[in-house]
């Protein structure tokens, strides 16, 4: 068993592995399949200026040779240098907005999880009933709002009309609406896959067998039924958090949050190739490395599951 | 002549005596026509979709959305780009001075539906594009998906072995690919090509679009080639597919009159999720900037562009929000609707 499951995880690093370079290797190819150098956009510059800062960053060297050197630098954790924010590193600017969006992206995983589990595990328990019902109903509505819907919603309901909270992330309070905009979505969807995987375990013998024995039906609920009920929300991970990831460029423009998401439209907006490339590998990174890890918790969750 | 034909019956035998039998009633008769009708698992599949009210609402509500989508632009008094400044943000219903003007000279001025921009252009044929762009999304991509998760899915089922396994592989990787992170990419880099680009139609579909496109050509199919793949594995252990190679028939036809028909139910519910999808995609990459091409709406950039006047012109958020809201829940109802349909053993 050991063995096996030492070889699994590390063909799945591999794995991983693998689609990170890829991810670096598209990400590289299509900023340097556009036709326009990155300084052209900027006014009055002569073809003198716009070849030293070519050279400056590189830029004049044949794409293979720039490519090497990009892995290069990127492994010692060098992005290069943003070409708009004249003076800045990318790594520097990541670094920065990191801490904004880490804080907003883990408390909307933490409400999603914690409450999606909850409301699926109520919905299944209660199959059928009214409570139920609402909850579905609730449910299929948010999994069919984009999240500038939700977000923007909640903004003019709680921030304009009502007034009980700020509409800028840098006011106190003003961390609750993005939290909540994002974290909807992803509760929603869990308490989906909660529910139907909770359903289905209850209808295994081995719940009605512990239910025999007499065992208390809040320790069969605890410990047998929403314990193996979790198998699909772990592997959920990995796309809540690219979820939250695009979904944080969204609130983070509507509530003014001076994160990654803000950071990465912002350098969209005006064409920063190297920002962009640095902000995707980063964010790519991310994802990869959680579905790997959603793997490997799935597995020891659950060691009946297949390895091969 | 019955009499003659008539077998002796030996006492001691067995053999049933033919006088102990009389003819059926037309009552009886009947009773022995089948009960059920045979039918097609299609027209089963369809049955029960019809019944399922839930599922038939959302498709005629998604029937209705289309085919305003394509026809009320045709006969519409207004279009998407008619600007009119001294009728800038008008409430649904509301006339400027200028159209009451004309309404109290007795010209028949149609009203603005849903008000106008802060342009001035009615905002009701702004709404109407916009539903346009997001079903257009979601139809071609459903139907770039269909193609290649089919051909892929069936080729890797079909081959097995070797052919499968490197099939499989190549789909494992593209799976893991952060595919919005691409989606995201590729509109950066198409926007600039397009900026430069002199043909009208691609001006027109925009950089989000197009990318939309070529990313579900290139990485969403591989959920559908995953499914037609398992469906086509089992599907060739089947006796009339071996029944069917005995007697020569080519790979190809076999591929295409057993296994699709036999595939079908999983094809249309993954096709009827990815849908949704698309619509989303479409709609976020519009929303940050990155979608359609400028004059041209789209029911994300028309979101984004109310936020300006959230407090004034709610309105603004409302009509786009609700359509978007509308046409992903109905795709959802529907997809859900079908699933249950064309896949019993899935129900909930």
């Amino acid at each position: 068993m050991d063995s096996k499951f030492f070889m699994y995880v590390v063909k799945r690093f591999l794995m991983a592995f693998l689609t990170i370079f890829l991810v670096v290797a598209i990400t590289f190819f299509v900023m340097h399949a556009i036709p326009a150098s990155p300084f052209s956009s900027e006014k009055a510059k002569s073809d003198a200026t716009i070849a030293a800062l070519e050279a400056k960053y590189g830029f004049d060297k044949p794409v293979p040779v720039q490519f090497v050197n990009y892995i290069k630098n990127i492994l010692k954790g060098d992005f290069g240098l943003s070409t708009k924010w004249i003076g800045s590193t990318v790594a520097d600017l990541i670094s920065g907005a990191l801490p904004y969006s880490m804080k907003l992206g883990l408390c909307a995983a933490s409400i999603a999880i914690i409450f999606g589990v909850f409301l699926g595990a109520i919905a299944a328990l209660n199959r059928g009933n009214m409570l139920d019902k609402v909850i579905q109903v609730a449910t299929t509505g948010l999994v069919s709002m984009p999240n500038f819907v939700i977000a923007t919603l909640l903004l003019i309901v709680f921030a304009l009309k009502l007034g009980w909270l700020p509409t800028m992330a840098n006011q106190p309070g003003g961390m609750i609406l993005p939290t909540i905009s994002l974290s909807l979505y992803p509760m929603a969807y869990i308490t989906r896959l909660e529910r139907s995987s909770m359903l289905d375990v209850l209808g295994q013998d081995y719940i009605r067998t512990a239910r025999a024995k007499g065992v208390r039906s809040g320790k069969v609920i605890f410990k047998h039924a929403l314990k193996n009920a979790l198998g699909p929300v772990v592997t959920y991970a990995g796309p809540m958090l690219a979820y939250i990831l695009t979904g944080s460029m969204v609130v983070e423009n509507i509530f003014s949050v001076p994160g990654l998401g803000r950071l990465f439209v912002n350098s969209m907006l005006r064409t920063d190739y190297m920002m962009i490339m640095g902000v995707t590998i980063v964010l790519a990174t991310m994802i990869v490395l959680m579905n790997f890890l959603a793997d490997i918790v799935y597995k020891l969750l659950d060691p009946r599951i297949d390895l091969s | 002549m019955d009499n003659e034909n008539k077998i002796k019956k030996n006492p001691l035998s067995f053999q049933i005596d033919p006088d102990l039998f009389e003819a059926a009633s037309e009552d009886e008769k009947e009773q022995v026509v089948t009960q059920r009708e045979s039918v097609s698992f299609m027209k089963d599949a369809m049955k029960r979709l019809v019944k399922n009210k839930m599922a038939m609402t959302c498709l005629v509500i998604l029937v209705v959305i289309t085919l305003i989508a394509i026809f009320v632009p045709m006969v519409y008094p207004y279009t998407y780009t008619q600007q009119d400044v001294t009728a800038k943000y008008l409430s649904p219903f509301e006339y400027s001075r200028k159209e009451q003007a004309r309404i109290a000279r007795g010209e028949d001025v149609f009203p603005h539906i849903m008000g106008t921009d802060n342009l001035g252009r009615d905002y009701a044929i702004r709404v109407i594009y916009g539903t346009r762009i997001s079903l257009l999304v979601g139809f071609v991509s459903a139907l770039i998906v269909v193609i290649i998760g089919i051909l892929y899915g069936s080729i890797s089922g079909y081959f097995g072995g070797k052919v499968d396994i490197i099939m499989m592989r190549i789909v494992d990787i593209i799976y893991s690919l952060p595919d919005v992170l691409i989606v995201i990419l590729l509109s950066v880099a198409i926007k600039d090509i397009i900026s430069t680009s002199k043909n009208e139609l691609i001006i027109k579909l925009g950089a989000g679009m197009i990318s939309i496109f070529i990313v579900f050509g290139l990485l969403y199919w591989v959920g559908m080639a995953r499914q037609v793949r398992g469906q086509i594995l089992s599907i060739k252990e089947q006796e009339y597919v071996l029944a069917a190679r005995a007697m020569g028939a080519s790979p190809m036809h076999i591929i295409l009159k057993h296994m699709i028909p036999n595939c079908v139910s999983v094809i249309i519910i993954t096709a009827a999720m990815q849908i949704p999808s698309a619509i989303f995609t479409e709609s976020f990459l519009s929303f940050v900037g990155m979608g359609v091409s400028m004059p041209m709406p789209s029911l994300g950039s028309l979101a984004s562009d109310a936020r300006s006047g959230l407090v004034s012109y709610p309105y603004m958020l409302i009509f786009p929000a609700a359509t978007i809201f509308l046409i992903v829940l109905s795709f959802n109802l529907l997809g859900n609707g079908l699933r249950d349909a064309f896949d019993p053993k899935l129900r909930s």
